[in-house]
């Protein structure tokens, strides 16, 4: 048995999205759907990733209905014991395809909503989308699975965050998890436009607080505050290769979605290697892994129990060093790169730059 | 629907897992675990045993009964707490 036993693996079936959001957590360097992993390869790493010991899978993208293999895919994940969770746009989910899943044994659907205002959050998709979603939602609450809507806040949706959480409960959610941006990948090349203000961020606190009480044995909601607002930096996905993988497109496994933005590291294929061995051995799981690699101030931090120096790949973005302390941290001086982030003047915002597959059309 | 947590947890309260939690055995890690979205709780033995009974037909005070039949011993505090707990993360629920 290995020291650390996984529970959760994010498999990214493929980077091709219908929507364009410029926070998108796939990195700048998008897979071609020519590179993407076979049913069989994505089968074998389901059958492998139970046997190591993951519960959950995400079976996400890019647009995961996307994969034709779909169906194929849940199935064999509820016959290997995964509880699964399809992370959606909602477009392409239709009918058939919801009935089709429900037989295959999914259990979870997400689907994301990008603002309570139909003209804003087509705005930010880049693309029509609105309907869709709501007609999708009509459709997973229909059909009995559990149904969670996600939303990723920012400066342009988050004084609407009452209306958003309305929302949600009016498409019939279980639960809603509401994100605010994480700042690296595309959410780092769009930072000035999406960064909200300090102001924004404490009133929605105080909306969020009031809506979870409201809402408490209807609707679960789960507000994450946006990081550069805070003294502390996240505990990302529990430490580095203690509970988290992520599988992208073409094989590569990575601790967390964001791992490929870190140019230092190299990663191990599931075409090549068996998940057990990667998780084990792979030079980019080792890493990060533990607190040895630390500097200070992290290494004889008290928080390095609780927050592992937070996120590497904000680290790197940030300081050119993934072993830096994340440097959202107030007790590193690196945290003045943040501060000055947060003083940059944001008085006309500028354009998104949308996520787009290189040699897609540009224009929105 | 309402949670346990928000009223009193009674005698007659009739509490079951959440429509979206789901108990299997873990062969990799040789124990009982609740799934539902987004989560999993390890359970040691007592545990998966009182949330087997929650099955939305067992009062609590039945729960009590049996496990204190079958583990002949005063269980009504540690089922109590555990119950609370559980339905404290909305994990079980009362119809």
């Amino acid at each position: 048995m290995p020291a650390e036993i996984p529970t959760t693996l994010l498999a990214e079936l493929t980077h091709r999205c219908p929507l364009h959001c410029p926070y998108c957590s796939n990195p700048l360097d998008l897979i071609r759907a020519e590179s993407e992993l076979a049913t069989d390869d994505w089968k074998r790493v389901f059958t492998q990733a139970r046997a190591l010991g993951v519960l959950q899978l995400g079976l996400s993208g890019g647009e995961p209905l996307l994969r034709k293999d779909l169906e194929e895919l849940a199935a064999h994940a509820r016959s290997e014991g995964l509880y699964s969770t399809l992370v959606t746009s909602g477009l392409g989910l239709t009918r058939t395809r919801v009935e089709r899943l429900k037989e295959a044994g999914l259990e979870h659907i997400q689907i994301s909503i990008q603002d309570s205002d139909p003209e804003i959050a087509e705005r930010i998709a880049g693309v029509k989308s609105v309907r869709h979603k709501q007609a999708a939602a009509a459709i997973v609450r229909e059909l009995g699975f559990a149904f969670t809507i996600n939303v990723v806040l920012h400066r342009a949706n988050l004084d609407r965050l009452g209306e958003i959480i309305d929302l949600a409960a009016d498409l019939g959610a279980d639960r809603v998890e509401l994100a605010n941006t994480q700042y690296y990948g595309w959410g780092l090349e769009n930072r000035s436009a999406l960064m909200p203000s300090r102001e924004q961020v404490e009133r929605s606190r105080e909306v969020a607080e009031r809506a979870i009480q409201r809402y408490r044995g209807q609707m679960q909601i789960t507000y994450v505050l946006p990081d550069y607002y805070e003294a502390h930096p996240k505990a990302c996905y529990g430490g580095w290769g203690k509970l988290y993988l992520v599988i992208t497109p073409n094989g590569m496994v990575l601790p967390c979605h964001g791992a490929t933005s870190i140019t230092t590291l190299t990663f191990d294929d599931v075409r090549k290697h068996s998940l057990a061995w990667i998780w084990e051995e792979s030079s980019a799981f080792k890493a990060f892994r533990g607190d040895e690699w630390m500097k200070e101030p992290c290494r004889s931090c008290p928080r390095k129990a609780v927050d592992f120096g937070g996120c590497r790949c904000q680290a790197f973005a940030l300081t050119g060093d993934a072993a830096n302390a994340d440097p959202v941290c107030t007790l590193t001086p690196l945290r003045r790169i943040v501060d000055e982030a947060l003083g940059e003047p944001a008085e006309v915002l500028p354009e998104y730059t949308y996520r787009y597959i290189a040699g897609q059309p540009q224009s929105v | 629907m309402r949670v346990i947590a928000q009223m009193r947890l009674d005698a007659g309260s009739v509490p079951e897992l959440w429509r979206m939690a789901r108990l299997q055995f873990d062969s990799v890690r040789q124990q009982k675990v609740l799934l539902y979205p987004e989560g999993a709780v390890l359970l040691n033995d007592t545990g998966a045993a009182i949330l087997e009974l929650c099955n939305g037909k067992n009062t609590v005070e039945d729960i009590i009964e049996i496990l204190a039949e079958r583990y002949q011993a005063d269980v009504r505090p540690d089922v109590t707490e555990y119950l609370e707990l559980m339905a404290e993360r909305e994990l079980i629920r009362a119809g």
